[in-house]
C-alpha cells in the first residue's frame, strides 16, 4: 500500500509556509537538530489530512521533529507556545545566561583561579607552609617556546597564578586527554588475532601460493574499547582543580570515543551533552548552566547512589573504568559511600580515584570519606600538576 | 489505499498490540514519509512487538537484524560465500576458461550471501525491517545503515549497485546503552515508548491472556504501576506482567486483595533480581494491595 501522493505544496499559502519556518526556527533555538528535510516533510504534513486536528497534527510533527527523548519531553510544550501562543518561549532556550547570578559557574571559578581568590575553597582547605613553596614552585611563565610545557608540567595546579600560564595549563590538559586517545585505539587495532577464519583475508593470500591457501589468517572477537566514565567533584574543597580537571574531561570526551562525564557536589549531574561541544569555553559555558551550585559542599556516597541507581546500567559496560576526580572529602556517612563504592566496584572493570591532595607533602588519605572508598579502588594517584595526569596514560592502556 | 490514524490504530489492535495514539500517527508517518522510525524506551516496553504487530497487520514478512558490538558489513549486508567459491576456481583448473570468465562466474549471484539488510531491500513485496537494538552496534554501522536508510541501495564493489525492488518499513529500536548519532536521529522519525498507563496495560492484557477478566486485568495493571514507582533495580515491563497474569490466571485467582499469599509468592515473575526481592517484602505487597483494593 501506498500513501496518497501529496504534491499540493503550492496550495499552502506563504503566511503558512512563512509560520512553519519560524516554528522549524524556534525549534533549532532550542537544540533541535532539524534539517531542511525535515522542513519540507513538514510541509507535506501540513497538505495531508492529519493537519485537519491540531491534536493529530502536534503528534505528527512530534514523530517528525524529535531526535531523542530530550526533545521529546519539551516538544508539546514548544508546539503549544508556537501555535496557539500559550506558555513562554524564551524560558526554553538552551543558550541564555544564568539567572541565578549568586550561583558560581565554572567560568567564574576558572577566571578567579587566575586572579587567586580563595572565597569558599576555606572550608576544608589545608596548605601546609603555601608561602615558602609558591615563591619556588612559582612557574617561570614567562619563558617561551617549548620548554613552557615542561616547566607546567611539575607545577601544582593551585600554585598557577598567571593568567597565560593557566591558560596554557588548560590547554596542555586537554591536549593530553587527546594523545591518551590515540595511542589507546592504535594498540586495540593491532591485536585483531583469533579463533575465527577470515577467509576474505586468507584468499588474498593465497594469491602468492598459486591459490593453494597455506597461510591461514584469522580473525577474532574485535576487543571492546576502553570506555571512560569520569565522575568530577566540583565542590568547594576542589575549587584550586576544577577548571583545570573541566578542560581536561573535555578533552577526554572530545577525543575517547566512548566516555560519559558526571559532575557531583551535593548532587550528580550528567554532563556528556553540554561537554560535547567542541569549543571549549561553549563547553563550559554550558556545562556552568546544568551544574548550578557548584563550588559548595560534598555528598560523595549520595552523588555515588545517583549514579549507580540512575546511570551505572546504561553508561558501564565490563570494559569501564570509573574514574573519581575528588579529594575524599565528604560530608555524608563514609558508611554509605563504602556501600556505594562496593556496588559500582562490582560494576565496572577499574576505579581510578585520583586525588590532587596526594601531590600535596604529608598527606595522607585519612579523610572519613577516602578510608572509606580506599579499599574499593584500584588506582590512588595524585593529579595536582599535568605530569601526575600524564603518568595515567600507561595505566589506561593496559586496559 | 490510505488509513487514518484510528484504523490503523484498531488493526493493531486486532494483531494484539495496543498502541497509543502518538505511535499510531508515528507508523502511519512511516508509510507517508518514507522515513524509518526509531524507537526509544526502557527494556520491556514492547519496543519490537511493535515491528511484529506491524509486519502482521500488514501481511509483510518481518526480516529481522539483531545488532551487537562488532556487527559487520558482512553480517549485515553481504558476504561472498568464501568455500564455494574456492571450491568452482578448483572445479574449473583443469578446463579451457580463461581467467575472466571464471572471475565472472564466481562473482555472481550465485555466489553471493544475502544477510538481513540486502535482502529486505531485495523483496518482491515490501518487508518490515527491524533494527533491533541499534545502540548495542558500532559506530561504524550507523554510518553504513545511514546509507541503506537514505537511498535504499547496496553498493558491491563485484557487482554493482543493488537498487531497491521494494522500499521496505523500518524499525529501529534502541535502549540507550549508547548515544545514537544525531545523523540517524535526523533521518528517523522518533517516538519515545513509555510504560503503558494502567488502562492500556489491562487492554494489552486482555488481548494476550486468554481467560482474563477485566476487572482482574486493571487490578493487575494498577498493581504494575504501582510496583515500578518502588526503587527497583531492574523496573519489570510489560512482557512481565503479561507473565505474570498468565500465572495468576493459571493458579486461578480471582482478586488480587483476596489472594494476597497467591501475589506474594508469584511475584518471581516478575522481580528479577535478588536485591528487588529482598525489598518487595510481604509488607511492601501488601501495601501495594492495599492501594489497589
Amino acid at each position: 500500500m501506498t500513501a496518497a501522493p501529496i504534491d499540493t505544496r503550492d496550495d499552502i499559502g506563504t503566511a503558512l509556509r512563512l509560520r512553519l519556518t519560524g516554528f522549524v526556527h524556534s525549534l533549532r533555538d532550542s537544540g533541535f537538530k532539524v534539517g531542511l528535510a525535515e522542513t519540507n516533510d513538514a510541509l507535506a504534513l501540513l497538505c495531508s489530512p492529519l493537519s485537519k486536528r491540531s491534536h493529530s497534527l502536534k503528534s505528527a510533527f512530534r514523530a517528525l521533529f524529535c531526535g531523542r527523548l530530550s526533545d521529546w519531553k519539551k516538544f508539546d510544550e514548544l508546539f503549544d507556545a508556537y501555535w496557539s501562543g500559550k506558555g513562554v518561549k524564551t524560558g526554553i532556550k538552551v543558550s541564555g545566561t544564568s539567572s541565578k547570578k549568586s550561583m558560581k559557574t565554572i567560568r567564574e571559578l576558572m577566571d578567579a583561579q587566575g586572579t587567586r581568590q580563595d572565597t569558599i575553597a576555606g572550608d576544608v582547605e589545608r596548605q601546609p607552609g603555601e608561602e615558602d613553596e609558591e615563591t619556588g614552585d612559582k612557574p617561570s611563565g614567562r619563558r617561551e617556546g617549548a620548554s613552557i610545557a615542561e616547566t607546567l608540567g611539575s607545577v601544582d595546579f593551585r600554585h598557577l597564578h598567571d593568567p597565560e600560564a593557566v591558560a596554557k595549563a588548560h590547554e596542555l590538559a586537554e591536549r593530553l586527554a587527546r594523545s591518551m586517545r590515540v595511542r589507546l585505539t592504535r594498540r586495540d587495532r593491532q591485536k585483531r588475532k583469533g579463533p575465527r577464519l577470515d577467509l576474505r583475508r586468507t584468499i588474498r593470500h593465497s594469491i602468492s601460493h598459486g591459490g593453494t591457501p597455506i597461510e591461514l589468517i584469522r580473525k577474532g572477537p574485535r576487543e571492546r574499547q576502553l570506555r571512560l566514565v569520569v565522575l568530577l567533584d566540583a565542590s568547594g574543597s576542589m575549587n584550586n582543580y576544577t577548571a583545570v580537571f573541566t578542560r581536561f574531561v573535555h578533552g577526554i570526551l572530545d577525543n575517547f570515543r566512548e566516555a560519559e562525564a558526571f559532575l557531583f557536589h551535593t548532587r550528580l549531574v550528567h554532563v556528556s551533552s553540554a561537554l560535547s561541544e567542541r569549543d571549549a569555553a561553549r563547553a563550559l559555558d554550558r556545562m556552568g548552566l546544568m551544574a548550578q551550585g557548584i563550588g559548595g559542599g560534598t555528598k560523595i556516597g549520595e552523588a555515588l547512589a545517583d549514579f549507580n541507581r540512575w546511570h551505572a546500567a546504561r553508561v558501564i559496560h565490563s570494559r569501564t573504568c570509573v574514574m573519581i576526580l575528588s579529594d575524599g572529602y565528604d560530608t555524608g556517612a563514609p558508611d554509605a559511600l563504602a556501600d556505594e563504592m562496593a556496588r559500582l566496584r562490582r560494576r565496572c572493570k577499574r576505579i581510578v580515584w585520583l586525588n590532587p591532595l596526594i601531590g600535596w607533602e604529608g598527606y595522607e588519605p585519612t579523610a572519613g570519606g577516602m578510608q572509606a572508598a580506599l579499599p574499593h579502588v584500584d588506582l590512588f594517584a595524585p593529579a595536582h600538576n599535568l605530569d601526575s595526569l600524564a603518568a595515567l596514560e600507561p595505566y589506561l592502556a593496559r586496559l | 489505499m490510505s488509513k487514518t490514524k484510528e484504523q490503523l490504530a484498531k488493526a493493531l489492535v486486532e494483531t494484539g498490540y495496543v498502541a497509543d495514539e502518538g505511535l499510531a500517527t508515528a507508523l502511519l508517518l512511516t508509510e507517508m514519509l518514507n522515513r524509518p522510525l526509531l524507537l526509544e524506551g526502557e527494556a520491556g516496553v514492547g519496543k519490537t512487538e511493535v515491528a511484529k504487530a506491524l509486519a502482521k497487520l500488514e501481511g509483510a514478512d518481518l526480516i529481522r537484524l539483531q545488532c551487537y558490538e562488532g556487527l559487520d558489513r558482512s553480517d549485515a549486508i553481504y558476504e561472498w560465500n568464501y568455500q564455494r567459491q574456492l571450491l568452482a576456481i578448483k572445479a574449473r583448473e583443469g578446463s579451457d576458461d580463461d581467467a575472466e570468465t571464471v572471475e565472472e562466474a564466481v562473482f555472481s549471484e550465485k555466489y553471493l550471501l544475502e544477510r538481513p539488510l540486502l535482502a529486505a531491500i531485495r523483496q518482491i513485496t515490501p518487508p518490515v525491517l527491524l533494527i533491533d537494538e541499534v545502540d548495542r552496534a558500532d559506530e561504524e554501522f550507523e554510518a553504513f545503515l545511514l546509507e541503506i536508510l537514505s537511498d535504499y541501495q547496496v553498493s558491491i564493489p563485484e557487482l554493482g549497485t543493488v537498487e531497491a525492488t521494494s522500499i521496505p518499513r523500518v524499525i529501529l529500536t534502541s535502549n540507550g546503552t549508547r548515544e545514537l548519532s544525531d545523523a540517524l536521529r535526523r533521518r528517523c522519525l522518533y517516538h519515545y515508548v513509555d510504560y503503558p498507563s494502567a488502562d492500556r496495560e489491562a487492554r494489552i492484557l486482555l488481548s494476550r491472556v486468554p481467560g482474563l477478566d477485566t476487572a482482574l486485568a486493571l487490578q493487575i495493571a494498577e498493581l504494575m504501576g504501582k510496583l515500578r514507582k518502588e526503587d527497583l533495580t531492574k523496573v519489570p515491563g510489560v512482557a512481565e506482567t503479561i507473565d505474570w497474569a498468565a500465572a495468576l490466571v493459571g493458579l486461578g485467582a480471582k482478586n488480587l486483595p483476596e489472594s494476597r499469599e497467591l501475589v506474594y509468592d508469584t511475584l518471581v515473575c516478575v522481580l528479577k533480581t535478588r536485591e528487588d526481592q529482598a525489598r518487595v517484602t510481604q509488607e511492601v505487597t501488601d501495601r501495594l494491595l492495599g492501594k489497589v483494593a
